[in-house]
């Protein structure tokens, strides 16, 4: 009957078995804004992210945290930002591995080795990528304060500072300027100035002001600043407005 | 071919328990090829596509990290390797600081160009391979065999859209070799390559001072010289020059070269660069 159809209208006939089923454009991702930024000194490590949730020109939270707590005594602090739902989901997945990874070897997982197991789980989806710049901050075995930044599908490197997100672009060249003296001479000797460790103190004020800049010059960047801090004692949170419009 | 095929059909989206079974895997097996999620329709390499390549869509979401350039050359000395170290998503420089030299074990080395996270991840997985060998055989792997390792895994995601342009350098016995893998399914070895966006300036600079009798010395500045001509013209690659120089008994750092400083420093020593002036004041 159906051949008899086709035949009619003068199509060939066609086996709807192994044929592909017909598709629209699959678009799984969105833009849920937001901003974060990490520093890492002698010490400690600081991981802030504003708590703006939008998508497109609405404003769907005005907090919203998007820097989260891994489990553990001596604790890492991690943010997926970008489209949100997959921040969360590979934030959910990865406090699952580190805490059973605690079970498994009684023993807390390295900052270290979490970098290179995000780097296996990002990477586990290469070809459906979490839409997501992923920072983790926490103390290395020698309890200096660490940084680790990743692009979507995984690639990975440890560095001093990184900002990540919508106002990455506008935060990391004041980093440069301000933690690592880029660019800068000593106008004594002339010679280019040396980055030292910065204070907490010094960091969270940098933190603060990176932040209320970005808020100035960017739409999805405000409401709130959530800084956590992680030190030898643990996290601490600390709060800070940002503007609301 | 069917095993390939396999691996391709399946649609972890929907199921459940392969998220388990996956990490199942991954934990029991840190040797075997891991397992990649695929979206669940019916052209997965059409969708990364669309949303991954910055080159024919710069409005993409998803900017995965491109332009480099590296070499790697044989010479009397053994092998020098030199690269830049900047990576850029689009026009953004999102590092400056990037590793593009893997150290894949003390005495191979990798280099990296093309997607950041396709080299550090296989090239990391490869280093598992080397080991996984010298066990099993009891004694080091050549670079022929390691460097096919790689390519056979890369040709068997042929048009899934990995981008690598690799060189895999190190020694075999006393035998000093540089294969050349990419993500096409090209191997080729030889003795001289450079890749990367900003290949054909440093392949201009490294044919002219080339010889096979160069000192360790001198074919280290030659591979540091190159890189930084090909930071000077190519808008893609920059950062700084990272120098390894590899022998029988491994290889060895040669340390991170600030652009910044190497050019002014080359340009007096060698008073090239004359294209660049110092004098703003004149009107010509």
């Amino acid at each position: 009957m159906n051949t008899m159809f086709a035949e009619q209208f003068n199509e060939p006939a066609t086996n709807h078995s192994t044929a592909a089923p017909i598709e629209h454009r699959f678009n799984p991702y969105s833009d849920n804004g937001g901003t974060i930024l990490a520093i890492s000194g002698a010490d400690y490590a600081v991981l802030a992210g504003d708590t703006r949730h939008i998508s497109g020109y609405s404003i769907n939270s005005r907090f919203q945290p998007r820097v989260h707590t891994l489990p553990g005594e001596k604790p890492l602090i991690v943010s997926a930002n970008g489209f949100s739902a997959d921040g969360e989901t590979l934030v959910r997945r990865l406090a699952q591995r580190v805490e059973w990874y605690s079970y498994n070897h009684n023993k807390p997982l390295s900052a270290k080795s979490c970098a290179r197991l995000i780097q296996t789980m990002l990477y586990g989806k290469r070809m459906f990528p979490y839409y997501v710049a992923t920072i983790l901050a926490g103390l290395d075995e020698n309890g200096r304060g660490a940084v680790y930044s990743f692009d979507p599908v995984g690639s990975y490197e440890r560095e001093q500072c990184r900002a990540g997100g919508a106002a990455a672009s506008l935060i990391m060249p004041f980093l440069d300027n301000q933690v690592n003296l880029k660019n800068q001479v000593d106008p004594a000797t002339g010679e280019p100035k040396i980055a030292t460790d910065l204070s907490l103190e010094d960091t969270v004020k940098l933190v603060k002001d990176a932040f209320s800049s970005a808020t100035e010059r960017h739409i999805q960047v405000g409401d709130y600043l959530e800084i956590k801090i992680v030190t030898k004692d643990g996290v601490s949170v600390e709060y800070f407005p940002l503007k609301r419009d | 071919m069917d095993a390939i095929v396999d691996r391709f059909i399946q649609r972890p989206g929907f199921d459940e328990d392969v998220l388990a079974k996956e990490e199942m895997l991954d934990i029991m097996a840190p040797s075997s090829v891991p397992t990649l999620s695929l979206p669940p329709i019916s052209q997965p390499s059409a969708f990364l596509r669309a949303h991954t390549d910055d080159a024919s869509n710069p409005d993409v979401r998803i900017k995965i990290a491109h332009g480099t350039t590296t070499l790697a050359f044989r010479f009397q000395g053994g092998i020098v390797v030199a690269v830049d170290s900047r990576a850029t998503a689009g026009n953004w420089i999102a590092s400056q600081t990037v590793k593009k030299v893997i150290e894949i074990n003390p005495y191979m080395l990798g280099t990296m160009a093309g997607g950041a996270a396709d080299c550090q991840f296989w090239e990391t997985w490869l280093g598992v391979q080397c080991r996984i060998h010298e066990l099993r055989e009891k004694s080091r792997i050549s670079v022929a065999a390691a460097s096919k390792i790689l390519s056979n895994l890369i040709y068997s995601y042929k048009g899934m859209g990995l981008s690598m342009g690799t060189m895999v350098c190190g020694y075999t016995k006393s035998d000093p070799a540089i294969f050349y893998v990419d993500s096409d399914g090209t191997r080729l070895k030889g003795d001289m390559f450079c890749v990367g966006s900003g290949q054909t300036f440093a392949y201009g600079v490294l044919d002219s001072g080339y010889r096979w009798d160069l000192t360790v010395e001198e074919a280290l500045a030659l591979g540091k010289r190159s890189i930084l001509a090909a930071t000077h013209r190519d808008a893609f690659s920059g950062g700084s020059v990272n120098l390894y120089h590899v022998e029988e008994k491994g290889w060895t750092y040669h340390g991170n070269h600030n652009v910044g400083k190497l050019f002014w420093e080359t340009k007096a020593a060698e008073s090239s660069f004359n294209n660049v002036s110092t004098d703003f004041t004149s009107d010509d």
